[in-house]
């Protein structure tokens, strides 16, 4: 015993040995430090910029502490959170981010559920074709899908020129910038993530329920509705939180689809800062916006550990 | 097995014309002569001539493709870590914490992501004097720690799908945990790394939002250009870069997935 412990004493220090001793804490420490200092840290930083006094400066903000006759004095300037109560255009958009959000949510399902349940219900390589099918346009640009739009929309774009080709309508309807666009980009940039969940719930769904339920004399839709729907639940509130909890924030599709009107919260906040340049507010707006997605997001990590617990 | 019905089916076809439809259009609209994109003025390659002579793209393009590369290749690293670190380290204080940091990027609107690390590069500039000019470091650091998020989740779900016996076999003829890592895990979950890889390779590639906010000066990536242009109105020259685009990465995956499923015939 004595022998081995003076051999250790004697032996050069070597990196493989110390990996060895300490290697868990650094395979730990290493992505919770990047974690801590680059996701973290980043909102205390919002935080403090959130109740700091907007200054012509650079950085355009003031500093929360000051040194004046031996006092030390912490400003904490809550004005940025009156402004956006009092001014009407926040208030506004932050209502027409939840309307615009929540209906593409829905419309998202309404759309996502049939294509998760026939995908679900179909086997072998015809299930991942169809997989790999909603999965691939999620790899192409999105700044370039959403553009896509733009020449399908638009006032002499392929669906009006298609539409007067055929005589339905004399004059274009106008689509682009408009909700309806905002809509159908939001969908469309969101359709896999609700896909995706819906997908992995409905294909664990044990299938013997509904032969039984069919040996009973059920009717398919009857089965529909008192088994399949009840069981993908979880399934279902994965999917709408994920997407309603980005197209809360979207500003890519609003800014190039929707109308000067179409104000969601991610484009005020993206105006405020990059046009306005008063980061305090910015701050302010991203604050508002976190703490209107706390209640998704608990309700996603519900959803997801039923899920994984089956 | 349960037959679906008319109606579901048909539902799903829509869907998929609706995921396709729009890209289709930018592929089509392509290879138009004309200037006005929605009207047809016979076939033409001139949109990629024009592409290929536009120095701004071409450098944004450059520039896109650097910090892709890098910030994937950090996000591999470190996304491998966390998951491994979730899956197979059991219990360890502040493990719910990493959890949560891990999974939040995933779903959190670029906005604030964007803003927060902005904020923070400032911050720590007048604090400490770094970083001093923002451009392509801050971007690498900004794209690796959202990448590294949507690598974890991967990583994690073929971890844990894995069969662990193999890892204690080698544990238990004495090998260390680094050569078991080495030796037995990463080979066996070669194919997801890559898949994961690819994954943040494409995310960087693609992101605006986050970007713009952390970019500096002489830095614009190839979707702030693009963006740019796109604000202005439709332009065919954009279309021809969308099918460019599309078509590498869709081969790429194509590539990728035929090489998965031969992997997993050979392995039956």
């Amino acid at each position: 015993m004595s022998e081995t412990a003076q051999q250790d004493r004697v032996r050069p220090w070597r990196f493989a040995d110390w990996f060895v001793r300490h290697g868990r804490m650094l395979v730990i420490g290493l992505p919770m430090l990047w974690l801590m200092i680059f996701f973290l840290a980043p909102f205390f930083v919002v935080f403090k910029i959130s109740v700091s006094e907007l200054a012509i400066a650079r950085p355009p903000y003031l500093p929360l502490t000051s040194w004046e006759d031996g006092k030390l004095i912490l400003t904490l300037n809550l004005g940025n959170f009156q402004y956006l109560i009092e001014d009407s255009l926040y208030v506004s958009s932050y209502l027409t981010s939840i309307r615009i959000a929540f209906f593409s949510t829905i419309f998202a399902l309404l759309l996502g559920y049939p294509m998760a349940y026939v995908i679900a219900r179909s086997t072998g390589h015809r299930r991942n074709i169809l997989l790999m099918l909603v999965m691939l346009p999620f790899w192409t640009s999105f700044l370039l899908r959403v553009y896509a739009w733009i020449g399908i929309l638009k006032a002499n774009g392929v669906i009006n020129n298609f539409l007067m080709w055929t005589g339905v309508i004399d004059s274009p309807i106008v689509m682009m910038q408009t909700d309806f666009a905002t809509y159908v980009g939001i969908v469309y940039t969101y359709l896999p993530f609700m896909i995706l969940p819906l997908y992995a719930n409905l294909a664990k769904l044990d299938t013997t329920l509904l032969e039984a339920s069919s040996d009973l004399g059920a009717r398919p839709l009857t089965t529909f509705l008192t088994i399949t729907l009840p069981l993908s639940i979880p399934g279902i509130v994965a999917g709408s939180m994920l997407v309603f909890i980005p197209a809360i924030g979207e500003f890519v599709v609003p800014t190039l689809l929707g109308g000067p009107d179409t104000l969601m919260i991610g484009r005020v906040l993206w105006s405020e800062f990059f046009n306005n340049r008063d980061w305090p507010v910015a701050s302010a707006v991203a604050m508002a916006m976190l703490v209107l997605l706390v209640l998704p997001v608990m309700w996603l990590r519900r959803a997801q550990s039923q899920q994984e617990a089956g | 097995m349960q037959k679906t019905g008319f109606f579901m089916r048909f539902i799903t076809v829509l869907g998929f014309v609706f995921l396709y439809a729009p890209i289709l259009s930018l592929v089509i609209y392509s290879f138009n002569e004309s200037r006005l994109v929605t009207v047809w003025g016979g076939f033409s390659t001139k949109w990629y001539g024009e592409l290929l002579k536009d120095p701004q793209i071409l450098s944004a393009a450059w520039i896109s493709l650097k910090i892709a590369f890098t910030s994937a290749s950090i996000a591999l690293v470190l996304g491998t870590l966390t998951a491994l670190v979730l899956v197979r380290f059991g219990r360890f204080r502040l493990r719910e914490l990493l959890n949560g940091m891990i999974t939040a990027p995933l779903v959190m609107p670029e906005v604030i992501t964007g803003l927060s690390l902005l904020l923070l590069f400032v911050v720590m500039e007048s604090w400490l004097g770094w970083p001093s000019q923002r451009g392509f470091t801050t971007i690498v650091i900004a794209h690796t720690t959202f990448c590294m998020a949507f690598v974890a989740v991967i990583i994690e779900s073929r971890l844990s799908d894995m069969d662990e016996s193999i890892e204690e076999a080698a544990g238990d003829l004495g090998a260390r945990p680094v050569r078991v890592f080495f030796d037995i895990t990463l080979p066996t979950i070669a194919p997801a790394l890559v898949s994961a890889w690819l994954l943040a390779f494409t995310l960087s590639l693609d992101d605006l939002v986050i970007a713009s906010f952390v970019s500096g000066p002489g830095s614009s990536t190839l979707p702030m250009v693009v963006f740019s242009k796109v604000r202005l109105g439709v332009s065919p020259d954009v279309n021809a870069l969308a099918t460019i685009m599309i078509g590498a990465i869709g081969l790429g995956v194509v590539i990728a997935t035929i090489l998965l499923l031969r992997q997993e015939k050979r392995a039956e």
